[in-house]
């Protein structure tokens, strides 16, 4: 609990040093603008009708609803990953066979390329929530996996030793000697779990479903309107930004804050 | 109780890794309220010898017996918890017997601050600290539960002089109190000679007790003058030359470094 108040107490100062990012945001635009004069309004619209397509699109309800979609699915795929992955790469990492064996599994689940998995998706489980949730934890799970294998796996005996020498109880070796340790290496594997988790929603919600913003960004393709795509893109790049910076960095700094 | 002749007893104790044997028949017996040092080359088997005697290594031939209720480990490598500040690493003893946090930090801030560190390091994690500041907090992390028996590997090492000596003035103080027993490792020839009552003198490959050497007099009455010329018999004496393979220029009785560190 502690964690969190200083989570919160640190948050401004936090978004004070984002100014940097900020203007690093700005310049990106700038380019963009650039290229918006150099090759014109079908190819790649100025930032400033992008923007208002996207104010448009964020006032109409249709929109509101796939961001609502997407956010559900992706959510959904994430937490079971994350889930499924930490619980069954903590346990792999307890004993030497299992992690030797599902080596080569995490080697094809994370070498297989996604798109595939949609293809075998839709035929298992027809268009709609599943595939895409299926192909989300397919390709974020073992991200998790491997990270929770690797903090089980690298425990120390030295500092059981050190604890079993202070006669520590068994919930006290859990909360302050294992548990810190295998959560810094969980807790990476989520966040980047998590961007992969968005990443695919949307891939897959292209190809598969009639709703949520893949499917919004299909429509924009269709229509060959590059104003809108841009926006959707838009509101994509702006809730990884969110996710990553406003909620992820903040908990990353206080959790990790005695690593070198 | 058993209070009154609680003792660690080595009896004929042996080890080996694997096909290195690195200790042969090994015995002693500490008594409650003495100080045992072991002294020897690096590479010797004292960190194995304090493993075995502390239970993290199985005793393989020979045998064991510690009759002390509460015993504490300050490690060679101090072996801190890397995510917990230097208070939530001092306190973990007390925490592991169940005491309150308010308490625990408050006995925590009390001897980091008698051992030297200061109050803006109690909030600093290991990372942050000196070498010699982690050994402290480590020997803090020890003491503070207030053990029967004291384990010491090496605790000093990185500690400059004047720290020592102030942290060897506080086991004193508690040995002459008769509140502490020690099993002590170290380097530094002249710290066994102002701390101990025996001096076991391991030799290497494998290690074995090569001498024992006795100390009557009590530790508060042995001062600078005493410590200096003691370490100065003990450099001259044949057995120490040779475990050591000290050569000539440096057993020109120089007392003021430690042997072999
Ligand atoms: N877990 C282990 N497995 C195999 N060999 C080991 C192990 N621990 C120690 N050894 C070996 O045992 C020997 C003695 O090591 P030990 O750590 O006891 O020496 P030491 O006397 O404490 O040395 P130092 O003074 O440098 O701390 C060394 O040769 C070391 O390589
Ligand atoms: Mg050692």
């Amino acid at each position: 609990m502690n964690a969190l108040l200083n989570i919160i107490k640190n948050f401004p100062k936090y978004l004070w040093s984002g100014w940097g990012a900020v203007s690093s945001i700005f310049l990106f635009i700038t380019l963009w603008e650039f290229g918006f004069q150099q090759y014109g309004e079908l190819v790649l619209p100025s930032p400033q009708s992008t923007f208002h397509t996207l104010w448009t699109m964020l006032h109409t309800d249709s929109i509101m609803q796939d961001v609502h979609i997407t956010v559900k699915r992706a959510m959904w795929g994430f937490i079971i990953s994350a889930g499924l992955g930490s619980f069954l790469g903590m346990l792999a990492g307890l004993f030497v066979t299992a992690s030797i064996m599902s080596r080569p599994i995490i080697t094809i689940l994370m070498g297989m390329p996604p798109i595939a998995w949609i293809v075998l998706a839709m035929i298992w489980f027809g268009t709609g929530d599943n595939t895409v949730i299926f192909t989300v934890v397919v390709a974020s799970f073992p991200i998790v996996f491997v990270g929770a294998l690797q903090g089980t796996h690298t425990l120390e005996g030295d500092l059981k030793d050190m604890s079993d020498s202070f006669k520590a109880p068994l919930l006290m070796k859990f909360t302050d000697v294992y548990f810190p340790h295998i959560f810094s290496y969980i807790f990476p594997a989520w966040i980047a779990a998590l961007g992969m988790s968005w990443k695919i929603v949307v891939m897959a919600e292209l190809l598969s479903t009639p709703d949520g913003i893949g499917a919004a960004l299909a429509v924009t393709r269709s229509h060959l309107d590059t104003a809108g795509a841009l926006a959707l893109v838009t509101i994509m790049i702006g809730f990884l930004l969110f996710i990553e910076y406003v909620f992820m960095e903040p908990i990353k700094r206080e959790v990790e804050q005695w690593r070198n | 109780m058993a209070e009154l002749d609680a003792e660690l007893h080595v009896q004929h104790l042996s080890h080996s890794f694997g096909p290195h044997e690195i200790l042969r028949d090994i015995s002693f017996n500490l008594k409650e309220g003495h100080v045992i040092s072991v002294v020897g080359p690096s590479g010797g088997g004292k960190t194995t010898l304090l493993h075995l005697c502390a239970g993290f290594l199985d005793v393989e031939e020979g045998k064991v017996t510690n009759t002390f209720n509460k015993h504490a480990f300050a490690f060679q490598e101090t072996r801190l918890l890397p995510w917990q500040t230097t208070l939530d690493n001092i306190a973990f003893g007390l925490k592991a017997q169940g005491m309150r946090k308010q308490q625990r930090y408050h006995l925590a801030t009390e001897i980091a601050l008698r051992f030297g560190l200061e109050k803006k390091d109690l909030s600093k994690f290991p990372k942050d600290l000196s070498g010699g500041m982690r050994q402290r907090v480590s020997f803090a992390r020890a003491l503070v539960i207030e053990p029967q028996l004291l384990f010491l590997d090496e605790p000093f090492s990185a500690l400059d002089i004047g720290l020592k000596q102030e942290l060897q003035q506080i086991l004193i103080q508690l040995i002459s109190d008769g509140r502490l027993t020690v099993f002590f490792i170290t380097h530094d020839l002249m710290e066994a000679v102002r701390l101990s009552d025996q001096i076991i003198v391991l030799d290497v490959d494998p290690g074995r007790v090569a001498h024992t050497f006795t100390i009557e007099k009590p530790q508060q009455e042995r001062d600078d003058a005493y410590v200096y010329a003691e370490t100065a018999k003990l450099l001259a004496n044949p057995v120490i030359i040779k475990t050591f393979e000290l050569s000539i220029a440096s057993s020109r009785n120089k007392p003021d470094k430690g042997a072999a560190a």
